[in-house]
């Protein structure tokens, strides 16, 4: 028996939600008195050592040079077979685009029950219980899982994580991909580099139908370059096609938790509300001082966008 | 082209959610129910490709009784025929069962589902049923091109996307922006009432994650409104109340 936790990296380091599945496997394994090892599956694994800082033993990369790619078939049938190699009877995953399309398919291949956008530690004090969000963000609810195999998907915070170790020892493994899980093939993977990803990023300025236009938003990208932070947008910027899809906040979107969001010229329908209700701190910036956001926000400012933004750029370069 | 689509009810994207019975029970009274949003775009696209290819689309959902006036609006917009699997859709392991169950002798091109509900945004049936079946699996699509035997499909990732090659059969869940939104005119509507639905008893064979102690965010209380000439007490307030930078 023991906890097997889900690595991915992101230009060359452990995703900070890699980093909080590690921090959170490492606290289950310690509540049920066994170890936490982890899994890291493709050819980038510089940085995947450094989740023993959060307390995991240690480190299995399965190198196989046919998993260069990812794919979500063959990547669930090796999570899958190394999670029975290690008699794993926990699998910890952090929500991600690549996580979330591969643990339905390994819940059905190691008959365990899944539970999606965790938000705390578990509960086994009787039985196995945890607390999810559910209804984007609108409720919560304690899931029950009676199963003997457990997975669970983190939603971002669902732990603050506290380094107490140092690197784990990682040790390269291969597995058998079965030719059956690699029928789909990639052909491209487009990728803006060297930007903050919107799920990982811990400050968030977005823009919505206030800022009239594309071609403004590079006041939108200047505040975000000072923040290190990460551009979203309404949905009806990306439906006009001002920005990517990819960048969508809200219900049918992305959905955030970051620390700082910053909503500019968006007036906070309850859709767009639903994908940063679990924000730390929202700043809402609207020339109406009628917008819904208002009330859903910890600071306001009623006033034009086009003039407050520049201004407050240059009053977070002065502190920062 | 034989398109199965996955259509589950849901409370409408602006519903106050609210519990009763001491949080024990969804309080669905004043709730709106409407085709899932995600499931909306899976159904779109799927009339978008008979259109252009013939066959037909076959919509299937797991629900009670209660759900047929959501399945007929299907219906209205365009599927040619439903199929409701007649059991409260209790986790997502139920209802994938259900679908695969349904769908393995049936040698559908395609299974169209969308992304995720909104109710438990779980994500997952689409590769329980995939899995279920020895099909690819494909999640959150945003575009999906037919080319001879084979899908192209736009998959979302964090900051961009994968041009993946998929064969046929596969499973796909949907997201925009893969197809517009259809509106049912009145043709539509009339013909839905006369279109077939059948009903099947479920499999109630799996063990099932129960759900209890619902409980409601804290909201937020008071938004504290700054001068807009004065934006550097905002940054100051981020700096020293609220510690976010």
């Amino acid at each position: 028996m023991s906890v097997l936790i889900y690595l991915e990296t992101a230009e060359g380091k452990l995703k900070k939600s890699s980093i909080e599945a590690a921090a959170y496997g490492a606290e289950v394994a310690k509540k049920l008195g066994t170890n936490a090892e982890a899994v890291y599956v493709g050819v980038e694994p510089t940085g995947i050592a450094e989740a023993g800082q959060y307390g995991v033993q240690k480190v299995y990369h399965i190198s196989n040079a046919e998993l260069a790619t990812f794919n979500i078939q063959a990547y669930s049938a090796a999570v899958s077979e190394m999670a029975n190699k290690t008699n794993a009877d926990i699998l910890i995953v952090a929500k991600s685009a690549s996580a979330d399309a591969i643990v339905s398919r390994i819940s059905i291949s190691l008959k365990a029950d899944v539970v999606t956008n965790v938000v705390e530690l578990p509960d086994t004090s009787a039985g196995f219980k945890v607390k999810r969000a559910i209804f984007t963000g609108k409720a919560f609810a304690q899931a029950e899982l009676k199963s003997s195999k457990k997975i669970l998907v983190l939603r971002k915070n669902a732990i603050s994580p506290q380094v107490s170790g140092s690197d784990a020892s990682v040790e390269s493994v291969s597995v058998t991909i079965p030719a059956s899980s690699l029928v789909v093939k990639t052909k491209e993977v487009n990728k803006a580099s060297g930007q903050v990803l919107l799920p990982e990023a811990e400050i968030v300025v977005s823009g919505g139908r206030g800022l009239k236009g594309p071609e403004n938003w590079g006041i939108i990208e200047d505040l975000a370059k000072t923040l290190h932070a990460a551009t979203g947008c309404s949905k009806p910027v990306s439906d006009m096609d001002w920005r990517p899809h990819h960048e969508h906040v809200g219900q049918t979107g992305v959905k955030v938790s970051p620390n700082l969001y910053i909503a500019v010229g968006i007036s906070g329908a309850i859709q767009h509300l639903a994908g940063v209700n679990s924000s730390r701190c929202i700043v809402v910036i609207n020339k109406d001082s009628e917008a819904p956001f208002f009330k859903a926000a910890d600071y306001g400012i009623v006033g034009d966008a086009f003039e407050v933004l520049p201004k407050l750029n240059e009053a977070f370069k002065k502190v920062l | 082209m034989k398109i199965l689509v996955c259509l589950g009810q849901v409370p409408d994207t602006t519903s106050k959610i609210s519990f009763s019975d001491n949080n024990t029970k969804f309080n669905s009274s004043g709730v709106q129910f409407i085709i899932g949003p995600y499931d909306e775009y899976a159904l779109s696209k799927a009339i978008d490709l008979r259109e252009a290819k013939g066959g037909t689309v076959t919509v299937i959902s797991v629900g009670l009784v209660d759900t047929e006036p959501t399945i007929r609006k299907a219906l209205a917009i365009g599927a040619d025929d439903a199929v409701r699997i007649d059991s409260e859709p209790v986790d997502a392991l139920f209802v994938a069962t259900q679908i695969a169950n349904y769908a393995k002798d049936k040698g559908f091109d395609m299974i169209l589902t969308g992304r995720e509900s909104i109710d438990y945004n779980g994500g997952l049936v689409h590769g329980m049923i995939g899995e279920l079946l020895g099909l690819p699996s494909v999640s959150p699509a945003m575009k999906l091109d037919l080319e001879g035997d084979k899908a192209i499909i736009y998959r979302e990732i964090e900051g961009g996307k994968e041009v993946l090659e998929v064969p046929l059969p596969f499973v796909a869940g949907c997201q925009e922006p893969i197809a517009e939104w259809k509106i049912p005119n009145m043709r539509g509507i009339m013909s839905a009432k006369s279109k077939p639905l059948a009903v099947i008893p479920a499999d109630n064979s799996s063990q099932v994650i129960v759900h209890s102690g619902f409980e409601l965010p804290i909201g937020r209380t008071t938004c504290k409104m700054i001068d807009a000439n004065n934006v550097d007490e905002l940054v100051s307030l981020l700096k020293n109340e609220a510690k976010v930078i």
